[in-house]
C-alpha cells in the first residue's frame, strides 16, 4: 500500500503567470516519457524482475509520483487564476470548453495519456535499458522546458526535476550490474 | 558556459539555401552518470541544507543546466 | 488528544489561514524537506550498495531526525500523514488547507 505525505518533495515557487507554460508541462503530466509513465513503468515492472532490483523500481517509482505532484503543482499554479481570454489566447480555449481549468493526463500536444506507453518485457535487461532511456528522454524534456520559460523560480523546480532523472539513470545502470553479477553473487554467499 | 565541461558542440551543415538563419554550433550535455560504472562508496556529499537545492547528495552526479535561447 | 488552544491554532476555511501556509510554515516545512531529500538519495543509493555501513548509519540517524522534525512540524500545522502515522487534535485536522499544491 501506499501512504500520502501531505507535502511537496521540493517546495515549487511559481513568478508568472503563464498559461501556455502549463500546456508544455503537460507533456511531464501525461506525456510517453512523464511522469505517470514512469512510476506506473516500474511500479509494473517489479513483477516480473528478479527480486535484488524490486526494492529500486518501488523506491523510484515512488519518487516519480511525488514528481508527478511537482509537475501538478506547476500547472494549477499557472492556470489556476488565469481568465479565460488568457486561457484562449495560450492556446487553452478546446482544453477550457471541454475540461474549464481541470488538470488532464495529456501531453503537450493534448494526446490522452495511454497504457500503450508501459514498457514491459519480462526481460530483466530489456526492462531495465527500457527504464534508462525512459529517465534520459525525460531529462532531455526537462531542458527543453526550461527553455521554453523565464521565470526563473519555475526554472528552479524543473532543474530539480531534471537532476533526478540523472540520478535515477544512474541507479538503473547500477541494476543492470547487478543484474549481470547475479551468478558470480551466488558463488561467494 | 558553466557547466563543468559536459557540453559538446557539433557543427551541423550549412545549406546555401537554407531559409532560416543557420544555427552553426549545436550543443548537447553529457551528465557525469554517463562515464560512472557503478558509484563508488564513501563518496564526497553535499550538506543535508544544500542537497535538496541541488536535486542530488552527491556533487559526482550534479549537472547543471544553463537554459539555451537557440 | 484534545488541547485547550486547538481552535485558536486551527486554520480557518476561508482566506488566508493564519498558519498554514505562511512563511513559517514554509521555513519549517523546508527543514523537511531538506532532510527527507536525503533520506531519499540514501535509501536509493543504499538499493544498489546494500553492504555499505557508513551510509546506512547516516540514513538511520536522519531517519531519527526527520521523526523529531515531523513530530515538531504536526504540533504546530497538524498532521503530515494519514492512516494512523500521525496524530490529530480535535476536530479532525486532516482535511484541513493547506494542501501541497496551495502552499
Amino acid at each position: 500500500m501506499w501512504i500520502y505525505e501531505k507535502k511537496l518533495q521540493y517546495p515549487v515557487r511559481v513568478s508568472k503567470c503563464d498559461p501556455m507554460m502549463a500546456k508544455f508541462l503537460r507533456e511531464q503530466y501525461g506525456g510517453a516519457d512523464g511522469e505517470l509513465s514512469a512510476a506506473l513503468r516500474y511500479f509494473n515492472q517489479r513483477y516480473s524482475i528478479p527480486d535484488k532490483v524490486i526494492g529500486l523500481l518501488t523506491d523510484i517509482g515512488t519518487e516519480e509520483l511525488a514528481h508527478l505532484e511537482m509537475i501538478a503543482t506547476m500547472i494549477f499554479k499557472l492556470t489556476k487564476d488565469a481568465d479565460v481570454e488568457q486561457l484562449k489566447a495560450s492556446g487553452l480555449g478546446a482544453h477550457y470548453a471541454a475540461h474549464d481549468r481541470a488538470l488532464q493526463y495529456k501531453d503537450a500536444s493534448g494526446v490522452p495519456w495511454t497504457a500503450a506507453y508501459i514498457q514491459a518485457k519480462g526481460d530483466p535487461l530489456a526492462d531495465l535499458y527500457e527504464d534508462i532511456a525512459a529517465e534520459e528522454k525525460a531529462r532531455a524534456t526537462y531542458q527543453w522546458l526550461i527553455d521554453l520559460t523565464d521565470d526563473v523560480d519555475l526554472q528552479d523546480g524543473l532543474k530539480f526535476l531534471r537532476e533526478r532523472e540523472i540520478v535515477h539513470s544512474m541507479r538503473f545502470r547500477e541494476a543492470v550490474e547487478i543484474i549481470k553479477a547475479d551468478r558470480e553473487q551466488k558463488k561467494i554467499f | 558556459m558553466m557547466q563543468d565541461g559536459q557540453v559538446r558542440e557539433w557543427r551541423p551543415y550549412v545549406g546555401r539555401w537554407d531559409p532560416c538563419p543557420p544555427i552553426l554550433v549545436k550543443r548537447y550535455i553529457v551528465p557525469p552518470n554517463q562515464y560512472i560504472p557503478y558509484q563508488p562508496m564513501n563518496w564526497p556529499q553535499f550538506s543535508i541544507d544544500e542537497a535538496l537545492f541541488r536535486g542530488t547528495l552527491w556533487p559526482g552526479l550534479f549537472s547543471p543546466y544553463v537554459p539555451s535561447k537557440t | 488528544m484534545t488541547d485547550p488552544n486547538d481552535s485558536a491554532e486551527r486554520p480557518t476555511p476561508q482566506g488566508m489561514p493564519p498558519g498554514g501556509g505562511d512563511e513559517a510554515y514554509r521555513r519549517q516545512l523546508e527543514e523537511i524537506q531538506k532532510v527527507d531529500f536525503a533520506l531519499v538519495e540514501l535509501n536509493l543509493y543504499l538499493d544498489t550498495h546494500p553492504t555499505d555501513l557508513q551510509a546506512l548509519r547516516q540514513f538511520n540517524q536522519l531517519a531519527q531526525r526527520r521523526q523529531q522534525l515531523c513530530y515538531a512540524f504536526e504540533m504546530t500545522y497538524g498532521p503530515l500523514m494519514h492512516f494512523g502515522h500521525s496524530f490529530s487534535r480535535f476536530p479532525w485536522q486532516w482535511p484541513d488547507t493547506p494542501w501541497p499544491w496551495q502552499v
